[in-house]
């Protein structure tokens, strides 16, 4: 059993390399159970080689990635899955040759502990009428995107990694998710999102770390929001 | 007796029935080149070899350990679709981040090497191998004396081929399939193991080689050599059909064997390259082929 102060996810110095270029140079933060952490960021500082180096998906890495107290700096994507994290991929990844429901059952239950269908067509009643689409990428923006977060909830993951879960959707839509981020967190999800949008990240997240040229340079709290507003706008250039 | 520019209906009828026999051997194995270019972009160049393979080793099987026709048909496929299952994982897994020419090489490494051990084991003659039993005889259609093995090699063809497309196309085992040809690290990081389903996929591939090669050892001389003329043109079946595309390369087999027939009736000087014309034609007019996409 975990104790209550060990995080769910520690990344500790976490270094990425896609072939000789040096992305990530050590990056270290932490998400507890049942929180929701946001990484911040510029385009280009990492964020996205962050969640795929967690997920094992990069050429090389080095450092610590702790998931429930194990290990899985060494181990291949498909066992860190397995351990319990699943990923939200930017741009969706939804598969073209696969039909809807073919997408939504694609990634094998891990665990116990998934949500039902069921539950997953309450919280994106729109999925259901689109079942029978014969291409997943058939599909609009933003029923894409509930697909893409609806086929990872069946697995037993414990850990969500989002990859910005609001790039290029409606308003409407983008409130539909801030609301599912926090209806799942209330599930007892933990979830790490990467956003751009912090002002759709201040809706649901409970801290947040900033990161540039693959480090983290700063962190603070929702509640410590308002004091630090005008330094993220120069973090992140708005 | 009725004619077609005075060739008799019969005649003609009889030739595409052979054809399709032929052409269900194409079938066979262009689905499986298929299988296996669509998942790991693999051209593979032993497809004669284990299609051999199989062959030899029903007839093993048969003389030695009295393994008859029905048992071979099913062990012979398995075992080797292991041996391509061992194969992967010890030589082609390391060539997939190369450039492509030299996964073809190193299957073009094997055919060599395992047809020369076939050689060395049975020697440079060839050797037939009986038809079994319950499919001896012949059926009179009229139109010809259809010998039952034929029809059966037909039938078997036809069924293990949509056989395959619908586990490819309408399951739960071939969607995981087609999403790792689409996006392999994708799938991966969803908990599939991703590198055995590639050793899994190759091992099947191969696999209906050495069922075609059991189905054929009845009906040709089973030798070292049976593949190569034979895989030479089920490359070109292939790329008709559309490279990796699995019904592109079921049905350009299976019309392609009609095709070659129908030559040998009204043309038969032209019967052996026509398919290589109707290839270039092909890929001139449609270089995806028939099926293939873009
Ligand atoms: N496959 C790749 N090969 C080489 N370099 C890459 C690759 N993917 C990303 N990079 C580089 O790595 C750096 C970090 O990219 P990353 O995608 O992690 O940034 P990001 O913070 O997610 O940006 P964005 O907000 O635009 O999504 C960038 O300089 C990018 O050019
Ligand atoms: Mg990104």
């Amino acid at each position: 059993m975990l104790d209550a102060r060990t995080p769910l996810l520690a990344v500790k110095d976490l270094q990425a390399w896609y072939g000789e270029s040096h992305i990530l140079h050590g990056a270290t933060f932490d998400v507890r159970e049942s929180e929701v952490v946001t990484l911040l960021g510029r385009n280009g500082a990492g964020k996205t080689t962050t969640l795929k180096s967690i997920m094992g998906m990069v050429g090389r890495r080095t450092g610590s990635v702790r998931f429930e107290g194990n290990e899985l700096i060494d181990r291949s994507s498909d066992q860190i899955a397995r351990a319990g994290i699943a990923l939200c991929p930017e741009e969706r990844g939804i598969f073209a040759s696969l039909n809807v429901e073919e997408n939504l059952l694609l990634p094998p239950v891990i665990r116990p502990g998934g949500l039902s269908l069921e539950r997953i067509f309450d919280l994106f009643p729109n999925l259901k009428e689109r079942l029978g689409a014969s291409q997943g990428t058939k599909l609009s923006g933003g029923e894409q995107q509930m697909l893409a977060i609806g086929r990872i909830l069946r697995t037993g993951a414990r850990l969500l990694l989002l990859d910005e879960p609001t790039e290029g959707l409606a308003p409407v839509i983008i409130q539909q998710i801030g609301k599912t981020i926090r209806a799942l967190k209330e599930q007892g999800f933990t979830i790490l999102l990467v956003e751009q949008n912090f002002r759709f990240a201040a809706t649901v997240a409970d801290r947040y770390y900033v990161m540039e040229n693959g480090r983290i340079i700063d962190q603070f709290a929702t509640v410590e929001l308002d004091a630090n507003l005008e330094k993220l706008h120069d973090y992140l250039g708005v | 007796m009725t004619e077609i520019f005075g060739i008799p209906v019969a005649v003609i009828l009889g030739q595409l029935m052979l054809g399709l026999v032929n052409g269900s051997f194409y079938a066979l194995l262009s689905l499986g080149l298929a299988v296996i270019f669509g998942l790991m972009g693999v051209v593979n160049f032993a497809h004669g070899a284990f299609y051999a393979l199989g062959a030899f080793a029903a007839l093993l099987g048969l003389q030695r350990f009295g393994v008859n026709y029905w048992a071979a048909l099913v062990l012979a496929p398995l075992m080797v679709g292991i041996l391509g299952i061992v194969l992967e994982r010890l030589f082609l897994r390391r060539l997939y981040k190369l450039d492509p020419l030299y996964g073809l090489l190193m299957t073009f490494g094997l055919a060599l090497v395992v047809e020369g051990f076939l050689h060395q084991l049975f020697g440079a003659s060839g050797q037939s191998y009986p038809v079994p039993d319950a499919l001896a005889g012949a059926l009179n259609l009229g139109f010809m004396i259809l010998p039952i093995y034929r029809a059966w090699v037909i039938v078997v063809s036809v069924v293990v081929c949509f056989g395959t497309w619908f586990v490819i196309e309408r399951t739960r085992l071939g969607a995981t399939l087609r999403a790792a040809k689409e996006n392999a690290p994708l799938l991966q990081a969803f908990g599939v193991n991703v590198p055995l389903l590639v050793a899994a996929t190759y091992g099947g591939g191969v696999a209906l080689a050495a069922l075609a090669g059991v189905l054929s050892a009845p009906v040709v001389l089973v030798s070292s050599q049976m593949g190569d003329s034979l895989v030479i043109v089920v490359f070109a079946v292939v790329v008709i059909g559309g490279m990796g595309s699995i019904l592109g390369s079921i049905v350009s087999g299976l019309v392609l064997g009609i095709v070659e027939g129908f030559t040998k009736v009204i043309y038969p000087e032209a019967s052996n390259i026509v398919v290589f014309v109707i290839m270039a034609l092909v890929l001139i007019l449609r270089p995806a082929g028939l099926f293939g996409r873009e």
